[in-house]
């Protein structure tokens, strides 16, 4: 997934990253072939060339040789909201046929199954990055047909499409899984499976989402990931097994 | 003309205890900010110590801090927008009120980071609310009818609204301050600004109290000025287990062990026995962990000045 993931961002991109995957991947990025690549973090790191891999999204290796250091007020209002994100990273516990995106609360909101940790900044990155790349690994429980919860909006639901709604961003274009990729229909927004890694098949796929899947005529075939990529995540960017 | 920094000032610095014990009351709205960088656990502990009650607390992200308030019982309500332990999992104690209503039941109003930050972006410029581009197609204003919309007199836009925060005392803090609270911050610095600016009393923290001619020397550092300060407290290592950048690095392993501890109601009650009611002020708590300094002290980097001359 972080292979998958790091090749999704282009050189110069600037990357309002999370923590986990989306930095490993971002970090991957950057150590192959988008040097260029700007990470903003939500804490207020602008530019963060981090020197060991960040355990929480405030970290203070964020800081050290950064570009410079915004409040978060700065950062929301001028950075999102004011368009100057290209790419913004989303996970979350549930995501369903239309990209929206669940990590407030399992069941209902007042008598939850599970409490999730909420929304943070991803409802905004959501509505105004550029394009938004969802990481997350596919199950049936986790892609639903519809979220318990809208936290960050997709392409269409009850409130209407994005287009609707006036979104000023591209919403999820690119959903990372661990066994291929979707994307969202040019047409209606829902999600299709666009791309599988060799290890996984269409039915496989298929099965771990709550609804009827649409394939794309030119399915692409990833490739495994090289062994320099390997060793860069196992040995460089991740040395102690921290995410993968 | 006066030279600089003649004029007298009385000190503001006073012990926490003092601090808490004159500023800190029962029922208020309290916000201790710090975006996981300077988190002020010191002061939290003497909320605890004191047994404060009835607080509405506010933060981002709640974070260790206030799910030691929370299990002490002070708190009522809880106004955030992440709550989890960042890299690590739950906040048990906050889940155990929210779901079990213990120790106290526990009310919770719920944001987005964006919607916070404008909450004390408003506060700050005593504005009754704050206008965003935010929360079209999201189920939070559903859940939460304190986000609500305005029509642009200009455009006729529609624009997410969210009301100001003014909370009764901020605590922030700090690298350094002089004894009047002019204090500076580098490194993360979030919403300090906004949530001290906000506050109708504020309390500065600090690793050190500096001379007014240190931070003179550096005026672009300074973050919050020391007339809207009403305390100035001296606690080194106030923030662990968060961190001080160029001061103490963030205890990733205490973050993790919290996950343990926290899970069981009556192992967390015994931690806060042991490290918050059994200890006197920071210094004791730092006491207790040997080798703690040596393990997180932070290594130098410093920056070059620049000339401030004309």
């Amino acid at each position: 997934m972080a292979v998958r993931a790091s090749k999704e961002l282009h050189d110069g991109d600037v990357v309002f990253v999370g923590i986990g995957l989306p930095n490993l991947a971002c970090n991957l990025a950057r150590a192959t072939h988008a040097p260029d690549l700007v990470l903003i973090y939500e804490s207020g790191a602008v530019g963060a060339v981090p020197d060991r891999l960040p355990v929480s999204i405030g970290d203070p290796a964020l800081v050290t040789d950064s570009l410079g250091v915004a409040s978060m007020a700065d950062i929301f209002q001028f950075y999102l909201q004011g368009g100057r994100i290209q790419v913004g990273f989303l996970g979350g516990a549930q995501v369903d046929r239309y990209g929206n995106i669940n990590s407030t609360v399992i069941g209902p909101y007042d008598k939850p199954k599970v409490r999730l940790p909420g929304s943070g900044g991803a409802c905004e990155i959501a509505i105004h990055a550029e394009r938004v790349i969802v990481v997350a690994p596919l199950s049936a429980r986790s892609f639903p047909a519809a979220v318990d919860f809208v936290t960050s909006p997709g392409h269409a639901g009850k409130y209407g499409t994005r287009k609707q709604l006036g979104l000023p961003g591209g919403g999820p274009q690119r959903i990372v899984t661990d066994v291929g990729v979707l994307e969202p229909s040019p047409d209606d927004g829902e999600l299709e499976l666009v791309g599988i890694y060799p290890s996984a098949t269409v039915d496989e796929v298929r099965s771990k989402v709550g609804w009827p899947l649409r394939v794309r005529s030119d399915l692409e075939k990833y490739p495994p990931p090289t062994a320099e990529e390997l060793r860069l995540l196992r040995e460089v960017l991740d040395p102690t097994h921290l995410y993968i | 003309m006066k030279p600089a920094g003649s004029k007298v000032v009385t000190s503001k610095v006073v012990t926490m205890k003092d601090a808490v014990a004159r500023l800190v009351r029962d029922g208020d709205v309290v916000v201790i900010e710090g975006f996981t960088h300077l988190i002020c656990f010191a002061a939290a502990h003497e909320i605890i110590r004191q047994r404060r009650k009835d607080l509405t607390i506010c933060r981002l992200t709640p974070d260790l801090v206030y799910d030691q308030l929370i299990a002490a019982g002070c708190a009522r309500k809880l106004v955030f927008s992440w709550a989890g332990n960042p890299g690590v999992g739950s906040l048990h104690a906050l889940r155990r009120a929210i779901e079990k209503g213990v120790p106290v039941p526990l009310e919770i109003e719920e944001y987005s980071h964006f919607g916070m930050v404008a909450r004390f972006s408003a506060g700050a410029a005593k504005l009754p609310f704050w206008p965003l581009s935010d929360y079209r197609g999201s189920d939070l204003p559903a859940v939460n009818p304190l986000i609500r919309t305005v029509r642009c007199p200009y455009t006729d836009v529609e624009l997410a609204t969210v009301p100001a925060l003014n909370p009764d005392v901020t605590i922030i803090h700090a690298q350094r301050a002089d004894a009047e609270g002019n204090a500076q911050i580098w490194g993360l610095y979030g919403v300090q600004k906004e949530a001290a600016f906000a506050a109708k009393r504020v309390i500065m923290v600090v690793e050190e109290i500096v001379e007014s001619a240190v931070v003179r020397a550096d005026p672009n550092r300074t973050l919050i000025p020391g007339f809207i300060v009403d305390a100035v407290v001296c606690e080194p290592w106030g923030a662990h287990p968060s961190y001080a950048q160029g001061y103490y690095d963030r205890d990733n392993d205490f973050y993790v062990a919290w996950d343990e501890v926290s899970r069981d109601e009556a192992r967390l009650r015994s931690w806060l026995d042991e490290f918050v009611h059994d200890v006197a002020d920071r210094a004791a708590y730092m006491d207790k962990m040997p080798g703690l300094r040596e393990r997180l002290k932070a290594k130098p980097r410093f920056c070059e000045g620049v000339n401030y001359g004309f």
